[in-house]
């Protein structure tokens, strides 16, 4: 063979070499999107409807206020909405508590540092299904924290069941997400750029916000996508620490499942989508940054 | 100065004992005789002997584990092949879109890939008759969809970084294009592939919400069967399987700490200097 022809043969291999995946990905990634939309544009017997896209916006159930009134509320607008605030929460308290301790690990020796980071790995490697049940176990009325209250002679608390517990869940479960990417960005900071900015004048707050925040940008917001998505879209957490109380985004898509009710599941699912993709979009507009999310 | 050390050291205290607090609680009463989650009675290690006497959860580990083994595997030679295309993609509107498109499951919720490979599973079975679709087969091409993305982004930079010029020398010194891919370079993007490769692995063990919308024909892998324990009232089983996992976990992890601290610690030096 030729040294041409050697060439040739290698850029047909390299072409040859993506075309699985290209098939792959168009029939497992590309139309399984599709066919979301097509659920819930159609009725069981796959006739064009609005029916189940209009029933999200519409549907109402009444709901019994705290002072016991009874109103009446759109019932997955409602859900849509509990379950952004739910994850804006979590994800603002991911970001208050992850920051500046992304901050101190950068700061710590080699060594430190890497064990504090397979520290923080370790409950993200325990399957959340476990993390979330031992919360559990400690939020109940009967558990860990109202034994130990009781131990000290000190009302019982009402958690499980709130929806301070499913933010709880949410914030145990996604902090080492929102620690991880900060850390990374921080870490390759350049120290000299700190020391630059203290020898020019600046106090150890005007390194902070001139200096360190400005860096660690990229970071914060892949930290936010990364805690923000999983969060709004969970199912498990809100059934276990809100005992079902406070259906989330997740919860409806996954009921109407069970139920085997696939065509208002795909609805909801595609709603969902849509709003995400505009989120991110315009995020992406806002900060000029590709978002790189999932769990 | 100091005041701030002290400050330092108790928020990082606090953080762990956020992290560890819920699973210690886990390892501790997992040796409980009684039932109880917040009175310990007396040391046993009565749940675990329950556990490995309860077939259903020793066979949802094996299903896991031949799941995970499989899904890393295809999708590490498949994703590995892409990212030698993707490299190679010469027309920008082709390498964006297959940006976009690897993209997707990464970006979007688990709960919206599930549903969606779901929704098509259902549909192809209907066409063809069968009253359930779902099985070991679903879950599989669900789980190797997933990990992917993610095997692609780990090679694709090993493969930016590594000098082209490689397999054309290679070549020009007699080797033939597959000769020359397997001996130049693969190992140069070996690093890559391996750490994808684990990437997929624990990605596939791990997976509990696209699994929960594409299994079928009772192939439980073991987040399902924790799922499906923890509907009922849970028996203290379920912490002596979430201890020895933790355990498993710490200790692999501790492993390749102190590996990587081996030979990561000298080039880390020479960089930082």
């Amino acid at each position: 063979m030729s040294r041409a022809e050697k060439r040739q043969t290698a850029a047909a291999m390299q072409r040859a070499a993506l075309a699985p995946y290209t098939v792959w990905a168009v029939v497992f990634i590309v139309v399984p999107l599709f066919f979301i939309a097509y659920y819930a544009f159609t009725d069981d017997n796959f006739a064009f409807t609005t029916r189940h896209i209009v029933r999200f916006f519409t549907a109402t159930s009444e709901v019994v206020t705290d002072a016991g009134a009874v109103r009446e509320v759109r019932t997955y607008l409602l859900i849509f909405f509990r379950s952004l605030k739910l994850a804006v929460i979590s994800t603002i308290i991911c970001l208050l508590m992850g920051y500046p301790f992304a901050y101190l690990i950068s700061r710590a020796s080699d060594r430190a540092q890497k064990t504090m980071i397979t520290l923080i790995m370790v409950p993200m490697w325990m399957n959340f299904l476990i993390r979330t049940y031992a919360w559990m176990t400690i939020l109940q009325d009967t558990g860990l924290i109202n034994s130990l209250f009781g131990a000290l002679r000190l009302p019982t608390v009402h958690i499980i069941g709130t929806e301070g517990a499913v933010v709880i869940g949410m914030v145990y479960d996604y902090l080492p997400y929102m620690i991880l990417p900060i850390y990374s960005v921080m870490a390759k900071m350049d120290v000299k750029l700190l020391e630059a900015a203290r020898d020019l004048g600046c106090s150890s707050a005007g390194v902070l916000r001139r200096v360190v925040l400005p860096l660690s940008m990229p970071g914060v917001i892949s930290g936010i996508t990364m805690v923000l998505i999983p969060s709004i879209s969970t199912f498990y957490i809100s059934q276990k620490l809100g005992n079902g109380k406070f259906y989330l985004i997740g919860d409806a898509i996954e009921s109407q499942y069970a139920a085997n009710n696939l065509h208002f599941a795909a609805a909801i699912a595609f709603i969902f989508m849509v709003i995400l993709l505009a989120g991110m979009a315009l995020m992406r507009r806002l900060t000029g940054q590709r978002i790189y999310g999932g769990a | 100065m100091k005041k701030t050390n002290r400050f330092s050291h108790l928020y990082t205290a606090l953080i762990f004992a956020f992290l560890f607090a819920p699973i210690a609680i886990l390892v501790v009463f997992s040796f409980n005789e009684a039932k109880s989650l917040s009175v310990f009675s007396r040391a046993s290690v009565k749940w675990y002997r329950e556990l490995f006497r309860d077939s259903v959860t020793l066979a949802s580990l094996k299903n896991t584990l031949i799941l995970a083994v499989a899904a890393s595997l295809i999708s590490t030679v498949m994703g590995t092949a892409a990212a030698v295309g993707i490299n190679k993609l010469r027309r920008k509107w082709l390498s964006a879109a297959m940006d976009t498109v690897t993209n997707i499951p990464m970006v979007n919720p688990d709960i919206i890939t599930g549903i969606s490979l779901m929704l098509m599973f259902v549909f192809v079975g209907r066409f063809f008759g069968l009253a359930t679709s779902l099985s070991f087969w679903t879950m599989l091409i669900a789980h190797i969809t997933f990990c992917l993305p993610y095997v692609i982004l780990q090679v694709l930079p090993k493969l930016r970084q590594m000098d082209p010029s490689l397999p054309e020398a290679a070549m020009d010194l007699g080797c033939t294009p597959m000769r020359a891919f397997f001996k130049a370079e693969l190992p140069e993007i070996m690093p890559g592939v391996i750490t994808g490769l684990i990437m997929a692995f624990t990605l596939s063990l791990d997976d509990f919400v696209i699994s929960y919308f594409t299994q079928g024909n009772g192939f439980q892998t073991l987040p399902i069967r924790i799922y499906n324990m923890t509907k009922k009232t849970v028996t203290p089983k379920m912490y002596a399987l979430a201890t020895i996992i933790f355990f498993v976990i710490l200790t692999l992890l501790l492993v390749t700490n102190l590996i990587g601290d081996e030979d990561a610690a000298p080039k880390k030096r020479k960089t930082r200097r």
